[in-house]
């Protein structure tokens, strides 16, 4: 209906001062709709990246056993053996999933790895420490620990060593130095500190120690197998999802991050439900606006619907022309608004750079396109009303002889 | 001459009970092709009601009305817009032109809604009227501007426009001084000889009515002469 269109438009252009403060209402709507589509995003997407950026999104553990079953003394040595055989079967069988895991969609990285409790002994000094043994070349798969190194290298080889700095400094280690490491299996190793890593977290920094998987297989005597498996994905919200199709797809125990997270999902719910409230709210009066200016248009030009429809404008022709107004105002103040969202958003640091104290606003997460969306539609559903009143305009009583 | 239209023992009342008024009380009329008619009577009588049936605007409370051969009393509201448009131009009093648009699209506008869309052809046709009406000079002139008398040239420049049988004018010259609208029934004589469009005129004008060849005169909500 090109006709229809043009008659619209030329409502519009014909009060263009009322028009234009119509457009700038409903832009001012989508522009809080893009701002807190941005801040909500960028919030969720910073306090993620602050609390499980560096943890395994899924993990595969063997069942945990208690260490006092394992030396406990009295001729019960063949149930604990069995305990751990069934322990170590699980596990070094998961070890051949390794592959299929890694083809599962949205993961990213996979880390088989062998964690222990161990002490670190340099002359008279004893340190407790917690170990974990990677593969090489995935040091940084789960926590990036080549981003955290302030000292010497990540890369882990055999008879080497990475500890946390505050580690180093009780035990006044420097890079190059050789310190003990016995581990609860009462095996011990003679390493060389090949780096120093900082990553904020006091207990990782004073208590943790990385070392390659094959060193970790001596020390916790496993010739075969890993204690478990951490899987990275790009999607952190598909945990969920993933874990499911790993269990389906391997029969093992992957435990996605979100469970014994609640609290903090929970969080990011409330959050996020804070968003759509104010989106949907910014959304309402978007439409309440469009609705009762085109009402009041419809009543200001009943003589005109009249003249329309005796000339045989049909009832359907009259409503494409309001419809339309209200399409076109929907489109101008969508775009006119998602514009300014994004000129407003441009000076806040991107995502990757968040800083504490500022506003952790995501650009990217504008909803643009959506908000536009919402808008038209939003604008369209509300000039039904109005063009359904426009074209239950009597004719007869309209032009008023 | 061959029947245009005819309605027969039409009654409008309006309103109900103690309100109601009685205005048509089986009105019977008919009007020939190309037909040059003026609608007489006192203010109230009963003349608008009588024109807004005709250009099926409204449905009588009771009676019958055939034009071209098609009953406008059982039509639907679809029928009846398509009906209006190919075949029935008016000409108001007030409120004739929609403001925004101009002459020329003011003129085309019965084309246009019929098409979708403002072709050339319909543009040709629309200023070649308007030239007829005098108002070449006028034609991409916002229709606001115009002054009164322009724009009930407009009016019927824009009634003739789908090239009906019949255009009903309630008044036009109503609120015209006497220049304008002897000029205005000029050129619709001119039109009714030249093209052979029926014109219904309502006035309570007697010279107006002068320019017509018949007269009709209502009074008591029946054709009295
Ligand atoms: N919509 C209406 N509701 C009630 N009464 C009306 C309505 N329209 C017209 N009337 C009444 O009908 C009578 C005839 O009116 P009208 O047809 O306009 O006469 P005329 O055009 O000859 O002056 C008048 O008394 C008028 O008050
Ligand atoms: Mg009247």
């Amino acid at each position: 209906m090109l006709y229809a269109l043009k008659i619209a438009t030329r409502y519009l252009t014909a009060s263009k001062a009322q028009t234009a403060l119509l457009v700038t209402g409903v832009a001012v709507g989508v522009f809080i709709f893009i701002f807190m589509s941005a801040l909500i995003g960028g919030l969720a997407e910073f306090i993620l990246s602050r609390t499980v950026g560096d943890i395994s999104h899924i993990t595969i553990e063997a069942e945990t056993d208690d260490p006092s079953v394992l030396i406990s003394p009295e001729g019960h040595v063949l149930v604990v053996a069995e305990r751990v055989r069934t322990r170590t079967a699980t596990l070094s069988e998961a070890a051949t999933w390794l592959p299929q895991i890694e083809g599962v969609p949205g993961v990213r990285a996979v880390s088989p790895q062998i964690s222990g409790a161990g002490f670190v002994t340099r002359g008279a000094q004893v340190a407790q420490v917690s170990v974990t043994g990677v593969e090489p070349g995935r040091e940084s798969a789960i926590l990036d620990l080549a981003g955290y190194m302030v000292e010497g290298d990540v890369r882990l080889g055999s008879g080497l060593i990475v500890l946390g700095r505050d580690l180093a400094d009780d035990l006044a280690l420097s890079i190059g130095r050789t310190l003990r490491l016995e581990s609860s299996n009462g095996v011990t190793a003679a390493l060389t500190l090949s780096g120093i890593f900082k990553t904020g977290n006091g207990s990782m920094d004073s208590a943790r120690a990385f070392v390659s998987l094959s060193t970790a297989r001596t020390l916790y005597a496993m010739p075969q197998g890993v204690t478990r498996i951490e899987i990275k994905l790009g999607d952190l919200n598909a945990a969920d999802a993933t874990a499911l199709r790993i269990r389906a797809l391997t029969g093992l125990d992957a435990v996605p991050w979100t469970d014994g997270a609640e609290q903090l999902m929970e969080a990011l719910n409330a959050q996020a439900q804070t968003g759509y409230f104010l989106k949907t709210f910014a959304l309402i009066t978007i439409v309440i606006g469009v609705a009762s200016a085109l009402l009041l248009s419809t009543y200001r030009r009943r003589p005109e619907i009249g003249i329309m429809r005796a000339m045989g404008a049909g009832r359907g022709f009259v409503i494409f022309v309001f419809v339309t107004q209200g399409a076109l105002i929907g489109l101008m103040g969508g775009i006119m608004g998602a514009a300014l969202g994004y000129l407003a958003l441009l000076p806040f640091p991107s995502r990757d750079a968040f800083e504490p104290g500022t506003l952790p606003m995501d650009i990217t997460q504008g909803s643009y396109g959506l908000a536009i969306t919402l808008t038209v539609i939003g604008a369209i559903l509300a000039s039904i009303l109005p063009a359904r009143s426009a074209a239950r305009v009597d004719p007869v009583t309209a032009i008023g002889q | 001459m061959s029947a245009l239209l005819e309605v027969t023992d039409l009654f409008k009342t309006y309103g109900t009970g103690e309100a109601a008024t009685r205005v048509l009380r089986g009105l019977s009329l008919r009007l020939d092709t190309g037909e040059m008619a003026a609608l007489l009577g006192p203010s109230g009588s009963g003349k608008s009601t009588l024109l807004t049936i005709l250009g099926t605007l409204m449905k009588p409370t009771s009676g019958s009305y055939v034009m071209l051969g098609e009953d406008m009393i059982s039509a639907d509201d679809r029928a009846l817009t398509e009906f209006r448009n190919a075949h029935i131009g008016f000409v108001f009093q007030f409120h004739n032109l929609l403001p925004d648009f101009t002459a020329l699209e003011n003129v085309i506008f019965p084309t246009a809604v019929r098409e979708g869309r403002e072709t050339p052809a319909a543009r040709a046709r629309g200023r070649d009227l308007l030239s007829r009406m005098g108002l070449a000079d006028r034609i991409e002139f916002p229709s606001a501007n115009l002054s009164g008398g322009q724009k009930q040239r407009v009016a019927v420049a824009r009634a003739l426009m789908n090239s009906p049988e019949l255009v009903l004018a309630d008044e036009p010259t109503g609120n015209l001084d006497r220049d304008s609208a002897n000029q205005v029934m000029d050129l619709i004589g001119q039109i009714n000889r030249e093209e052979g469009t029926a014109f219904l005129i309502s006035t309570h004008d007697e010279k107006i009515a002068g320019f017509c060849r018949r007269q009709i005169v209502v009074g008591d909500g029946v054709v009295t002469g």
